[in-house]
């Protein structure tokens, strides 16, 4: 135990010494673990605000973003976070009502959403839709809608996750919901023979994919931009549905109990600028909130566009998820 | 040192025995009896392993029936799993001495004499599972002589040795307890061991410990349960 | 005859009963925190019943089939001399060990529809498998499970006396005359046990459900109980199920330790095993058959995992490295906390239950609660009492070091128990007659009787502590990282072959510092 107390206060000492050695003030952002991650946005842009700021960027990664805002919830307002970066329009209701956050005061004009938004607490960063990924050398008639997914052959597999401990998961019940209010129930009914499996969180479904299990996974449009840019590999693809892919909007927030508001309204301001938005294609594989000068990477053209874009209000997401998710329920204990 | 059970009783399920006898100092005594008749448990309950029920027990005139074992002045050579099977003899000999085995030049000395006594002279580096039930019994043996205590209790110590190592033995013991003047109490099956070296016999049987009788007279003239013991 | 003379000291009391204090705290105690913190109290719907069902049903069946397939194995690795076979005995350590992500992914690289045996079939035209259901998390379970069950019953079998084969040996009886009347009563002390350990640990899966369960029809309760912390926020019914959690396991666990006898470790002047009949052929066959079908189950999956990270593994970025650090500190001091706790118990138990047998009951039944104890609940729990006074990063790594610490705590107890009373039995009264006193006496009389259990608990106790991934999450700071929490942001972010090299890494340390541990309590420790 002694050689742990000794490590422990040593990494305080190391991190307080280092501090005050540069006496910078320091700015905490909670985010997710994938943001943080290396092969993540987190470095970058911890590198470029650096940079302008005189401060110190202190990124937590907390778990995913509904995880996120638990996490931020238990803290209360006695929490170290100044910004709150990775939660997305399905949980800014539940965000919003927590009173823990601050409004931002800008005016938002220079984003390039396919909406428009309209937020005084919420600052949008990415945003994607959600689709699903096949090997295009694998599967040739992809299906073209929810209707069609229902006509492939019952060998033909998915995988998805589960609405109730991930966000893609939630993301796709709205989906279904929003694209078809009344017939959602028939539609899961459907679906169910072909699901191969319900994961827990995204990379349990996504490697399945990868290793061949599943047909196809649900995912992002921009997932083939990574296979495309990082990999050379131009065998996923995503498949277009009719009724329009639903959007995820990811946004960030500022905590209301703050000790460096200022420092907080200068991240946001960083946020929608050409420095953080140009490194998020190839890091966080999403499309950026605000186009970034130089325009996307070449891969990003090979991705699809999907016909429309589908959004419930963040206001009547919560109450329209507890009626899709026993909907839901019902139709997949069967 | 004498030793006194003064009305003890003790009761476990449907086995009880009774004890209220004196033995002298300095006294050899035997113990015998059928099995399971609770020989073994009149020895834990002078050494302090067993309390009674009822009634107390002297030991030279002190009361020791609420004392420890370790506190009593009786050294306990038990039935079996008398050694520590991960220490060597000379180690498992040198706990007699010192129990935390740092032992001075003198104490070294003392040990290997002890070795010597009970004929185990070159085996102090041995470990406990390359001797035999003999070796192992001389062993222990020659720990009880290093603890210098006045009252020896044995418990079928050299019931597994053949007839000459078993008189070999027998006679250390008589001369460990004559020289030091230590009373002995011994259990044994062997009423021949018990006419060999005691002075008194107990008869333990049907659940009294009857008081300790000249071992001679005992035998010459034996009581009804005596002779049902003995197949005679 | 039982009464004794034993004292129940002070030192017992201080030590024994801190430990308990502890486990108290972690388990119950967080329930109570995240009970008292709710604002809502709700009632359980009609699919959280659901839910319970499916839980106890697959942890029954998993339990009841591991164990089915542990007996014969752990005879024939028990009777059967080879080459390797200590090996194997080590590697069987792997499955449970592994991070359950890392298992999932090589089980499917077996039995999935792309998987080495689905590809096989299809040379005769069978339809790929498909075991998302209650077939896959039956498998998955019985594949982390049988490896603990076989080792349990393993030593079930080195307690019966070798005299015992000899005089059947003597007197002609047959084989099925053995099974009968030696080795059956052992079988049937045993095997409730092994029984209620791995129900236990069937009941608090989660990830392995969700993944191969195939749909919310295979949810289990501890996925509930994530749902309600990280979704909905809701403490009320995370404690509700989490007591119904506990009820269950608390129920079993009275039954079990009522029937079942805890396993001996090792008995007496060691010596060698040999038995004298099952000399036919035949059963040599039965033995090599059963013991390469359950070595194929076992390591295919351990194999693909190899396959997949041998390459990946040495381009690994230097964070990894660190957090390897990390990981191993943190295993090497929870196993540390574990044995510190596991003796301090046994210590006061062994005492109490020889004049309060029913007392020192419950505290065993105590020690399984963290077996029946969701890491989510207790990360909870752990942060709001922790929170209002520190930062939680300061101390992440500690805390993840005594949580992993008291998970695992029933199998050391378990182990290290009934080899202290043993020693007690054996040799506690010569000790005491000897007048040897505190440190000599568990020097030289009753430590040398634990250093195997000790050593394979605290192995065992490493090597859960590498794989886990619950409290950290709770509690880590952006560059303090363990091994599987970098391996799932690497998954997170698309980097699928650098996670499996550090899955492979991760193996490959738990598989190291269990066996460290292990052996070392093995090796002969003959103060000469």
């Amino acid at each position: 135990m002694n050689k742990f107390i000794n490590f422990a206060a040593g990494f305080l000492l190391a991190s307080v010494t280092t501090a005050s050695a540069q006496d910078l003030p320091k700015l905490t952002v909670y985010t997710y673990d994938s943001f943080v991650s290396d092969w993540g946005p987190g470095p970058a842009i911890k590198k470029a605000f650096e940079k302008t700021c005189l401060c110190e960027l202190n990124l937590v990664g907390a778990g995913d973003g509904a995880a996120l805002l638990s996490r931020l919830q238990l803290e209360g307002k006695r929490t170290q976070a100044d910004i709150a970066l990775g939660l997305d329009t399905n949980l800014t209701a539940r965000a919003a009502s927590s009173g823990l956050f601050a409004n931002h005061n800008n005016n938002l004009k220079n984003l390039d959403l396919p909406i428009d938004w309209s937020d005084d607490l919420f600052i949008p960063y990415d945003w994607g839709y959600f689709a699903f990924i096949y090997d295009n050398t694998k599967v040739k008639n992809p299906p073209k809608s929810f209707e069609e997914l229902i006509m492939m052959p019952d060998d033909f597999k998915i995988v998805i996750q589960d609405p109730r401990s991930s966000t893609p998961g939630l993301g796709l019940l709205l989906w279904v919901k929003e694209a078809y209010p009344d017939r959602a129930a028939e539609i899961w009914k459907g679906l169910a023979p072909k699901i191969l499996t319900v994961t827990a969180g995204w990379s349990e479904a996504y490697g399945m994919f990868i290793e061949g299990e599943a047909d196809m996974v649900l995912s992002y449009t921009t997932s083939p931009a990574y296979h495309i840019i990082a990999e050379n590999d131009e065998t996923k693809s995503a498949a277009n549905f009719d009724e329009g892919h639903y959007m995820q909007i990811e946004v960030a927030a500022k905590l209301a109990s703050s000790k460096n508001p200022e420092l907080a309204d200068k991240f946001l301001k960083f946020m929608t600028s050409n420095d953080f938005q140009s490194i998020i294609p190839t890091t966080n594989w999403m499309y950026p909130a605000v186009l970034p000068k130089d325009g996307l990477p070449d891969g990003f053209a090979k991705l699809i566009s999907p016909s429309k874009s589908l959004l419930i209000p963040s206001s009547e997401a919560e109450n329209v998820r507890s009626e899709a998710l026993s909907e839901w329920l019902t139709a997949l204990s069967k | 040192m004498s030793i006194t059970l003064d009305n003890i009783k003790l009761s476990h399920g449907a086995f009880h025995l009774s004890a209220n006898f004196k033995v002298e100092a300095a006294k050899k005594v035997a113990i015998i009896g059928p099995s399971g008749g609770g020989k073994s448990t009149l020895l834990s309950t002078i050494s302090g392993f067993k309390f009674p029920d009822r009634g107390k027990i002297f030991i030279n005139g002190n009361d020791v029936t609420s004392t420890p074992p370790s506190e009593r002045p009786v050294a306990l050579l038990f039935q079996d799993h008398n050694l520590f099977p991960h220490l060597s003899v000379k180690k498992n000999v040198s706990l007699g001495i010192n129990t935390t085995l740092n032992l001075s030049e003198t104490e070294h000395e003392i040990v290997d004499k002890a070795l010597s006594r009970v004929g185990l002279k070159d085996y102090d580096k041995k470990m406990p599972f390359e001797l035999s039930g003999g070796e192992q019994q001389r062993v222990a043996l020659a720990r009880c002589l290093l603890r210098k205590k006045p009252v020896l209790c044995l418990d079928e110590p050299f019931a597994a040795l053949g007839p000459a190592m078993k008189k070999e033995m027998l006679n250390l013991v008589k001369e460990i307890v004559e020289s030091t003047n230590a009373t002995l109490l011994m259990v044994t099956h062997q009423p021949e061991d018990a006419i060999y070296i005691s002075d008194e016999t107990i008869l333990v049987s049907g659940g009294i410990a009857n008081n300790p009788e000249n071992t001679a007279e005992l035998f010459s003239d034996p009581s009804p349960e005596l002779v049902e013991y003995l197949g005679v | 005859m039982a009464y004794s003379t034993q004292q129940i000291k002070l030192t017992h009391l201080i030590f024994g009963g801190s430990a308990f204090a502890l486990l108290l705290v972690l388990t119950l105690g967080t329930v109570l925190v995240l009970w008292l913190n709710a604002d809502i109290k709700t009632t359980l719907s009609p699919s959280d019943w659901a839910t319970i069902n499916f839980t106890i049903t697959q942890a029954i069946v998993s339990a009841t089939l591991s164990v089915l397939i542990a007996v014969p194995t752990a005879r024939a690795l028990f009777f059967r001399n080879f080459k390797g076979r200590q090996f194997i005995l080590t590697i069987m350590g792997a499955p449970f060990i592994l991070p359950t992500i890392v298992a999932i992914l090589g089980i499917i690289a077996v039995w999935g529809r792309s998987g080495y045996i689905s590809e096989f079939i299809s040379n005769f035209s069978i339809n790929p498998l498909n075991i998302y259901g209650f077939t896959g998390v039956v498998l998955a379970h019985v594949f982390f499970n049988i490896p603990l069950a076989t080792r349990f019953i393993i030593q079930g079998w080195s307690a019966i006396p070798i005299e015992h084969f000899r005089l059947s040996a003597q007197l002609g009886i047959n084989t099925s005359g053995i099974t009968r009347h030696i080795e059956w009563p052992m079988l049937k002390s045993v095997i409730p046990g092994v029984f209620l350990l791995i129900f236990l640990l069937c009941i608090s899966s989660f990830a392995v459900a969700l993944a191969l369960g195939g749909g919310p029809k295979a949810t289990t309760i501890e996925l509930a109980i994530y749902q309600s912390l990280r979704f909905d926020f809701n403490f009320a019914k995370a404690a509700q199920l989490g007591i119904i959690q506990f009820t269950i396991c608390a129920i079993l666990g009275l039954i079990t330790i009522i029937v079942s006898k805890p396993v001996q470790f090792s008995h007496g002047l060691d010596r060698k095993v040999e038995r004298w009949d099952r000399t036919h052929f035949r059963y040599l066959l039965f033995d090599i058959f059963i013991l390469t079908l359950v070595c194929l189950f076992l390591f295919l999956p351990l194999f693909s995992i190899i396959i997949r990270g041998i390459i990946p593994i040495f381009s690994l970025p230097s964070t990894v490295w660190i957090a390897a650090f990390n990981s191993t500190t943190v295993a090497i001091v929870s196993s540390f906390i574990s044995i510190g706790m596991a003796l301090s118990m046994s210590g006061l138990i062994v005492r109490i239950s020889q004049k309060f047998s029913i007392t020192s009951q419950s505290m065993e039944i105590v020690s399984f609660l963290t077996l029946a104890a969701s890491p989510f609940i207790i990360g909870t729990g752990l942060f709001i009492l922790i929170f209002p006074y520190m930062s939680p990063f300061i101390i992440a790594l500690p805390i993840t070091a005594l949580v992993n610490a008291a998970m695992a705590l029933p199998f050391s107890l378990r182990m290290i128990l009934p080899a202290m009373a043993n020693a007690e039995k054996n040799y506690g009264k010569l000790a005491d007659s000897l007048g040897m006193t505190k440190f000599s006496r568990f020097r030289f009389a009753i430590w040398p009787r634990l250093r195997r259990p000790v050593g394979f608990s605290a192995g065992l106790a490493a090597a859960l502590s590498m794989g886990d991934l619950g409290v950290i999450t709770l509690f880590a700071p952006a560059d303090v990282a363990t091994l599987p929490l970098i391996m799932y942001r690497m998954m997170s972010s698309y980097q699928i072959s650098a996670a499996s090299g550090v899955a492979l890494l991760l193996v490959s340390l738990s598989i190291l510092l269990f066996w460290v541990f292990d052996r070392g309590g093995q090796l002969e420790h003959n103060v000469r």
